[in-house]
């Protein structure tokens, strides 16, 4: 692992917090295959888990009893989980178990759905997220999605417009130069793109401009980084390349990643949510989760009963 | 359960082998095809020669014309009067004019039909509001030029408006620049909304809530994504107003009062004595040129087309430069 450039500050980590900074993670440690007595559950013994365990974790957000309805249909129905920074969340179910819709609501982005109505409570830090002004929020809490999205600009101007205020374009490039940088860095994709800084984005392969949207989701400083299914339009090797990366960033920001692929999930994450139906049926670590399930459901879909 | 000899499958009838050389490829041929479907493309093939046949035509047919009667001093001399067609000059006037008519239309069009495409799009709410909208701009859009140009004088002959065209002891004339170019950038309108609401569009969704995803608000969004993103659009709407304008009659013979010549008003400041006084265009022109006008000089006319048909046919091949250089540019997935 290469040694990152400027890291982020982490910030507000406070000693007084009432929630005690280091939760010990539940689950096994993982020493590169499925834990050790684990019983036939998946056929998880496959897959490697290459990530050491967290080092630390800080809850960042808390999602507390969350229903979301889309007119009459319940999507989100009563999820309570918390987000940790120094963490991976992977949110796992069958299409239509509400987990996109669940991640889209960690930054106020259903709001943009106007039949969408939320109960219960999201805070960041503490602070309820209805009370924060949404571009702000959105700030602290960004967003990479499906399909890779690079505004059509140059690869800089893509990072430059994340960083200049609203739309405004006075800021000078020398000036913006450092912290694009840096989020490229971040984004492991400086050394491949520094020489074409200036070439439109959407020339880029598809790997490329999918870290390019990590790197504009980095650019904004945020606390929390919200993935939807960032990988399931990428190439096996371009999908490794964005697993390590997200693995990497996970200590300065709390990540959360919504994805189909259940080996993808057991790859990367420390804590995974099931939903099935607008349900949560079980927050867990990923070892247990996988290899010990605590919920009948749980076992099914791991094992490819259903789904 | 299958019985465990697989029987062989029955032999299909195959297709006699053709005689001769042995082709290389199997392709669909319309010889399988049933009797209407064959006359179907027949039908559409002569069709579509037919009209290409036409289209060629016309252009030859101008061009050709155009070559022998258009003259170079034309473009520069205006209209006069006389007896013979070597003394009545050429029809700069109305070239001038074209362009005044079309920069003024367009540049009225332009921002106003940018302007509602971008709230029907993104903001189209109320919805009642919308629809009623939308349907506004397609009855505008469907009202011909004529009708338009009536209405004009309606508008533009009120005494409050007054300071846009000429006006003698409280009676005003209501013709010029300014109220053909206003009634003109009405038949431009549709076409730029139209055309910049299929470009915004066609902007997938998720690429405008990765700009809020990263705290920009909808105003910075539509700013430096969407509008730049569909700028070919609106480009191509632009060209496809302008040739509108250009090429309408309708409105120029009632509004812009059709004289031969410019007509400034008397005592007002440049540009807007020649503004606010009537005037002419190239389409104006070639129908006061033809058979039927009071000119009756159809080889003036000719060249008057042919200079309108090349500033149309230009047009044309600029709306294509746009779309194929915005092709390249390179685009997502949806």
């Amino acid at each position: 692992m290469e040694p990152l450039s400027a890291p982020p500050p982490i910030r507000r980590l406070d000693p007084q917090d009432p929630i005690p900074a280091r939760e010990v993670v539940l689950g096994v440690p993982t020493n590169g295959n499925g834990a050790a007595g684990a019983p036939a559950a998946g056929g998880f013994t496959a897959a490697k888990r290459s990530i050491a365990a967290p080092q630390f974790s800080i809850r960042r957000m808390e999602v507390d009893k969350v229903s979301i309805h889309y007119g009459a249909k319940e999507a989100v129905k009563g999820v309570s989980l918390p987000i940790r920074q120094g963490e991976v969340l992977a949110l796992i179910g069958p299409s239509g178990c509400g987990k996109t819709t669940l991640l889209r609501s960690l930054n106020r982005l259903t709001e943009l759905t106007a039949a969408a109505r939320l109960t219960g409570s999201i805070r960041l830090d503490d602070v309820d997220i209805r009370l924060i002004e949404p571009t702000l929020l959105r700030r602290r809490v960004t967003m990479v999605f499906q399909q890779p999205n690079p505004f059509p600009m140059s690869v800089f101007d893509n990072i430059a417009y994340v960083l200049r205020e609203q739309g405004s374009r006075r800021t000078k490039k020398k000036v913006l130069a450092p912290q694009v940088h840096s989020a490229l860095q971040r984004a492991g994709l400086f050394e491949e793109v520094k020489d074409n800084l200036d070439h439109p984005a959407l020339k880029l392969s598809g790997g490329q401009q999918q870290r390019l949207c990590i790197a504009r989701a980095l650019a904004a400083e945020p606390e929390v980084l919200l993935l939807d299914e960032p990988c399931s339009a990428l190439d096996p090797q371009s999908t490794a390349v964005i697993e390590d990366l997200i693995v990497k960033l996970r200590d300065d920001v709390a990540v959360v990643i919504v994805t189909h692929n259940l080996q993808q999930a057991y790859r990367i994450a420390d804590h995974v949510a099931f939903m099935y139906l607008g349900d949560l049926v079980e927050y867990n670590s990923a070892t247990r989760l996988f290899n010990a399930p605590a919920q009948e459901r749980t076992r099914e879909y791991v094992s490819g009963a259903f789904g | 359960m299958a019985p465990s000899v697989a029987t062989p499958p029955p032999e299909r009838p195959q297709a006699a082998p053709p005689q001769g050389k042995a082709p290389t490829k199997a392709v669909e041929g319309s010889s399988t095809w049933s009797m209407l479907d064959r006359i179907g493309l027949a039908f559409c093939w002569a069709l579509g020669l037919l009209f290409c046949a036409i289209a060629v035509a016309i252009v030859v047919y101008l061009f050709l014309q155009g070559v022998k009667f258009l003259k170079l001093d034309q473009l520069t001399t205006p209209a006069a009067t006389g007896f013979s067609e070597t003394e009545t000059g050429g029809f700069s006037d109305a070239l001038i004019g074209t362009i005044i008519v079309a920069v003024m239309g367009i540049s009225l069009a332009l921002p106003v039909g940018i302007a509602i495409a971008v709230w029907l799009v993104e903001y189209g709410r109320p919805a009642p509001l919308a629809r009623v909208t939308e349907l506004t701009i397609e009855a505008i859009a469907g009202i011909p030029s004529i009708v338009l140009a009536l209405f004009g004088t309606v508008i533009f002959s009120s005494t409050a408006l007054g300071f846009l065209s000429r006006s003698n002891e409280g009676v005003v004339f209501g013709r010029s620049f300014f109220a053909a170019a206003a009634m003109l950038s009405l038949v431009a309108l549709p076409l730029v909304v139209a055309s910049t609401r299929q470009g915004l569009e066609s902007i997938p969704r998720h690429v405008r809530e990765a700009s809020y995803a990263v705290g920009k608000t909808k105003a910075a969004t539509i700013r430096r994504i969407l509008l730049p993103t569909a700028r070919p659009q609106v480009a191509t709407g632009m060209i496809l107003g302008l040739g509108r304008i250009i090429g309408d009659t309708a409105i120029i013979l009632v509004l812009l009062g059709a004289t031969q010549n410019f007509a400034p008003v008397e005592g007002a400041v440049f540009p807007f004595d020649y503004l606010r006084g009537a005037g002419t265009t190239l389409t104006n022109f070639v129908y006061e040129a033809s058979p039927t006008g009071n000119l009756n000089q159809p080889q003036k006319a000719y060249a008057a087309a042919f200079v309108l048909l090349l500033m149309v046919l230009g047009l044309n091949a600029a709306a294509d430069l746009v779309h194929r250089r915005a092709r390249k540019a390179g685009t997502w997935s949806h």
